[in-house]
């Protein structure tokens, strides 16, 4: 009841971890597939490692987060065998995310992470928490987003998946360009902001960065409108990602035409096993609402 | 929402332990469980998980041990200063049926197990404090744990203070003389790999505290899973069975980095 597809790569539950989330390992993204995601993206990769920012990075407020990890990660060399591990201990697909700082070594990076056979590569076009260092977003300019998503095409045959940013111009643009340039589908929406937490006793910006990407709850709206423009601009399959927590809010993803929902904060508010709390909860909903498939319900409120 | 916002606060009190190490007290009734940990943020320098050390209904501390460069800057913090928190994070120690405990620990892991000892002494327990340093000038909470009540043994490197050699031996000798019905520990991998070994020959359950670079304290980021199995030490860790230890590949061998790359232990 629950299968969905991803670009020809098939998913036993669109309940899958997003990006950034508990991707640091081999090990730790087979934790997530033991407690049902139905795919498992790793954290973003780069060819140089990076240590990101120093702590604290993550913050809750409210109905929210605020995160500005830096882009933390081993690098393509240590990660690479990483990779593999997943790939073959996972059980589920894995995704490979990609983060770089110049459209051009998109090229390389897929190329060199196609060895670890991932099912999809996902293109982290949007962090916000990188732009004083590197600039804009790609994902904020529809040439510059287009040109790292052909860089990556270039170079491998396992399908390319793009995120997106919220802040974006003009979002429909940037899928417009991710699509003729290639792209197999588009992953949205990274967080929004970025935002900033001030604590009043010590008079300062918590976060070491001083500011950072939100996510959480407190997004959700924004990721359900950016999912239903793509849906229209585009037809590509779709991941929905930002604030999903529960079944109801996965099948409002879908709903906006979404194929997949990615969950990250979500662990938090409910729990490293939220993606079998999801899955149950979507198919208790589609029990009593009549629907029997993912691919009934996708973009059933974009018609 | 459950929600761990960043609380923070004046220092209520800092005592220096030894001229290692201090106890920053804090009037904020956390409701932690021996064992679990805080992330300690100081402003414009950074935050690290700390080891509770003591905690009431009222107040609590956390005790910081100068060994890098956030805990050197740690360890200056007077009363009065501005601190933050987020937390307690993590499993705990547990208290069962058993009469009598060993705890074991090595270096300023001796933190958490002060907390612990209090909490099972309360509970008419009969508690052997075990307690290796380096020397004499590294040892702290043994006035302490004796007034509580505690049984307390010491060894040091260099026979300065207790016994000269590893805590380990002081393990030994107490389960060849007395009745144990569990064991925690908390220090350096290598020697915890020791007492768990020692607990295996014995037959005496035992928990550890491990520790593991973290980020959120959440159990969101995934920087403190460990290899193979994949939890997380910020939430079905820090304190950790030794049979979940001994399925733990990295444990004594390697951790990983802020970037996430394996470093030996």
């Amino acid at each position: 009841m629950l299968k969905t597809e991803l670009a020809g790569v098939k998913l036993s539950n669109p309940a899958i971890l997003a990006s950034g989330i508990m991707g640091v390992s081999g090990a730790s993204l087979s934790f997530a597939a033991k407690n049902g995601a139905g795919a498992v993206t790793s954290k973003s990769i780069s060819l140089e490692p990076r240590k990101g920012h120093p702590n604290p990075v993550i913050l809750t407020y409210g109905q929210g987060m605020l995160n500005a990890v830096g882009l933390s990660n081993a690098g393509i060399k240590d990660s690479l065998p990483e990779l593999e591990y997943a790939v073959k201990n996972a059980g589920v697909p894995v995704i490979a995310s990609l983060v770089e700082f110049k459209a051009e070594n998109f090229g390389p990076l897929a190329k060199e992470i196609s060895k670890a056979n991932p099912a999809i590569i996902e293109l982290n076009l949007s962090c916000p928490n990188v732009e004083s260092e590197f600039g804009k977003p790609f994902s904020h300019d529809p040439a510059a987003a287009e040109w790292a998503t052909r860089a990556a095409k270039r170079n491998t045959k396992i399908p390319v998946f793009v995120k997106l940013s919220p802040n974006a111009p003009d979002l429909c643009e940037v899928a417009r360009a991710v699509k003729s340039a290639g792209a197999d589908g588009i992953t949205a929406i990274n967080t929004a902001g970025p935002g900033m937490q001030i604590d009043i006793y010590a008079r300062r910006p918590v976060l070491s960065n001083k500011c950072g990407g939100v996510s959480g709850p407190a997004i959700k709206p924004i990721a359900v409108k950016c999912i239903y423009d793509i849906y229209k601009e585009t037809k590509l399959p779709i991941i929905g990602t930002g604030g999903a927590t529960t079944g109801a809010d996965a099948v409002e993803f879908i709903m906006a035409g979404a194929s997949a929902v990615g969950i990250g904060s979500g662990i938090y508010y409910r729990g490293i096993n939220i993606f079998q709390k999801v899955c149950k909860e979507m198919e208790e909903f589609m029990e009593n609402e009549g629907f029997s498939s993912i691919k009934e319900m996708r973009g059933a409120a974009n018609e | 929402m459950n929600e761990n916002p960043m609380i923070t606060m004046k220092i209520s009190r800092a005592a220096q332990e030894n001229p290692y190490v201090k106890t920053l007290y804090f009037d904020y009734p956390l409701k932690a469980k021996p064992g679990q940990c805080i992330m300690l943020w100081i402003p414009g320098v950074g935050e690290k998980p700390m080891s509770i050390s003591y905690c009431d209904a009222k107040r609590f501390g956390a005790s910081v041990y100068a060994i890098g460069t956030f805990s050197k800057e740690a360890i200056k913090l007077k009363a009065g200063d501005v601190a933050g928190f987020r937390g307690p994070f993590g499993t705990s120690f547990t208290l069962g049926k058993e009469k009598s405990l060993a705890l074991v620990g090595g270096g300023c892991g001796c933190a958490p197990l002060a907390f612990l000892a209090e909490e099972a002494l309360k509970k008419k327990k009969k508690v052997f404090y075990l307690l290796g340093a380096r020397s004499k000038d590294y040892l702290f909470f043994t006035e302490r744990m004796k007034k509580a009540g505690a049984e307390v043994l010491v060894s040091t490197d260099d026979g300065s203070a207790g016994t000269k050699g590893f805590v380990t031996e002081l393990l030994r000798s107490v389960l060849q003389k007395n009745k144990v019905g569990k064991i925690c520990t908390c220090g350096p991998e290598i020697m915890m790999k020791k007492v768990v070994d020692i607990s295996d020959v014995s037959k005496t359950p035992c928990e550890l505290s491990l520790e593991r670079y973290m980020k959120c304290g959440m159990g969101i980021c995934g920087q403190c899973a460990v290899d193979p199995i994949g939890i997380r030490m910020c939430v079905e860790g820090p304190v950790i069975k030794k049979e979940t230890a001994e399925k733990i590949t990295e444990f004594g061998k390697y951790r990983r980095d802020a970037s996430g790359r394996r470093v030996p232990i």
